[in-house]
């Protein structure tokens, strides 16, 4: 069955990518779940697209050519310091932040796509995800990607940690939050730029949430929650991938549809092993 | 004498051109324990937060372990437990080692991991606080007073000199306010450490405090506990600006 995968070289390299994202999408997802923050995620897709739409108008009309995944990264990036930015502005109401983005995202986009002359395949691809469209170059730059965001997480791990779960001690005791939480949301707009090539721009924090809220319910501590994420994210990307394939469906819908049932499988185990107990006092 | 470990210098502090604090001057003997109390609105939180850091004086100094506050760096000697500590995200699958490893966070520094010293440090911290048990359940799972202690041995865990407890009994039953509070006098006779609790419970505090300072706006009242329970009505009603009904424990 995964004969296909290893005999041509661009499933391959979908394969590997996917095996990739399936490992720091889900990772930064575990601290963006707990600091509520999953709309982040969707916001940040959409500006990726801006950036992905306007790399392909560059080069429709002055054929200057700019990979789509450094556009998309690009414009992610500044969009995730903008959310920042103003979420330092309404103070009272930083969620307000997320759809202002996300919809200046969506505008962009379409302008961007209109002056190119319109749809084509390719952005169908970005929207949901193609087991087809990962070259050898997109590749190696997602591999990059991936060792610079788990060599950052494991450098700041406490920190990361220490702040999502208590902002204000974390201030007190001396750690600088405001920095942290600029490197944690840049991380999170490359983990989705990266992401985007195989699960699509529309379902893209799909893998970065799901796993998350499936581990949630089984594992005991924060560090198992994040492994166990990962577990989930990779059986999700593998399942999903070699699906779509066979199936010729976008696997970004057939990694969400796994995703999904993970998270279903998950609340029904619980549910089964689950006692009522009542809580001793100390 | 020995110096104190937090003094107030003529302290003023105002909000919206409402005064706040008005020239508080006060100091916190080593280790005692002392109990903050006042009524609402008071200017208790606001005087941790100046004492914190996280607002600035309009006039007047703080100083802190003898440093003036500006300069200090040492801010894993001062341990702070929130009120908030009460309603954090219950939700979030930390286990009881995790949340007191947390408390290593700042004084381990960037770039660096706990070693197995802090390990074992972590471990003995949970026990002095009588968690041993439930080291490595989630703290979710865990009841009002339990999250407490481990909430104390996130400061703890860090050797401070100083702990500051903001209203840390909110929510928590007598029997339980009871354990609490022997839980802070082993700590501040058997460890020595100088104890700072924010309380309107005054009754609860005049038992187990060595000072009392009574705030409002101003300092009103800053002495030993007996000299407190000596107060009439009528001093605390000055005091508290209305008349007020003492909070008694009758058990």
């Amino acid at each position: 069955m995964l004969a296909d995968f290893f005999e041509y070289e661009f499933l391959r390299h979908t394969f590997l990518t996917g095996l990739l994202i399936g490992v720091i999408a889900p990772l930064l997802g575990t601290f963006i779940v707990v600091r509520r923050l999953s709309l982040l995620a969707d916001a940040l897709s959409h500006v990726t697209l801006a950036g992905i739409a306007f790399g392909l108008f560059l080069d429709k009309k002055f054929a200057v050519g700019i990979t789509p995944l450094y556009g998309g990264m690009a414009f992610s990036v500044v969009g995730s310091i903008l959310i920042e930015k103003l979420r330092g502005v309404y103070q009272a109401y930083q969620e307000i932040a997320i759809p202002i983005i996300l919809s200046g995202g969506v505008g962009l986009s379409l302008i961007f796509i209109s002056l190119a002359d319109g749809f084509n395949t390719e952005l169908f691809n970005y929207l949901f995800g193609s087991v087809s469209a990962v070259s050898k170059q997109d590749f190696l730059s997602i591999a990059g990607i991936a060792i610079f965001i788990v060599l950052i997480i494991t450098l700041f791990y406490k920190e990361l940690v220490t702040l999502s779960f208590d902002e204000e001690h974390a201030t007190v005791s001396g750690i600088h939050a405001k920095r942290i939480h600029l490197l944690f949301i840049v991380l999170t707009a490359l983990v989705i730029a990266a992401s985007i090539r195989i699960v699509g721009v529309l379902l893209v924090s799909a893998l970065m949430t799901l796993p998350v809220a499936a581990s949630m319910r089984l594992a005991r501590g924060f560090k198992q929650m994040m492994f166990l994420s990962i577990v989930f994210g990779e059986l999700a990307v593998i399942i999903g991938l070699i699906s779509g394939y066979y199936l010729s469906i976008p696997p970004g819908g057939t990694i969400v549809m796994v995703s999904i049932a993970i998270l279903l499988l998950s609340i029904v185990l619980k549910r089964l092993t689950w006692k009522p107990r009542k809580v001793r006092e100390a | 004498m020995e110096s104190p470990v937090v003094r107030f210098k003529d302290v003023s502090y105002a909000y919206e051109q409402k005064n706040v604090l008005t020239k508080i001057n006060f100091s916190i003997p080593k280790g005692s324990f002392m109990g903050l109390i006042g009524p609402n609105g008071g200017g208790k939180t606001t005087l941790i937060k100046l004492l914190l850091g996280l607002i600035n004086p309009d006039e007047g100094s703080i100083d802190l372990l003898d440093q003036p506050r500006d300069k200090f760096k040492e801010w894993n000697k001062i341990g702070f437990v929130s009120q908030k500590a009460n309603s954090f995200n219950k939700g979030f699958p930390a286990t009881v080692f995790e949340v007191v490893s947390m408390g290593l966070t700042a004084k381990v520094g960037y770039l660096k991991f706990l070693t197995k010293a802090h390990k074992e440090k972590i471990l003995s911290t949970i026990d002095q606080v009588g968690m041993l048990d439930y080291a490595y359940q989630n703290i979710g799972n865990l009841s009002g007073g339990q999250q407490q202690r481990v909430f104390i041995a996130r400061s703890l865990v860090n050797n401070p000199e100083l702990l500051i407890l903001d209203e840390p009994t909110v929510g928590v039953d007598y029997e339980n306010v009871q354990r609490f509070y022997e839980l802070l006098n082993r700590l501040n006779t058997d460890y020595g450490i100088t104890l700072l609790l924010v309380t309107h419970d005054t009754g609860t505090m005049t038992e187990h405090a060595t000072d009392i300072a009574c705030i409002n706006t101003r300092l009103h009242f800053h002495g030993k506990p007996e000299e407190y329970n000596n107060l009439t009505d009528r001093d605390l009603s000055k005091l508290y600006g209305h008349p007020v009904n003492l909070v008694t424990h009758d058990h």
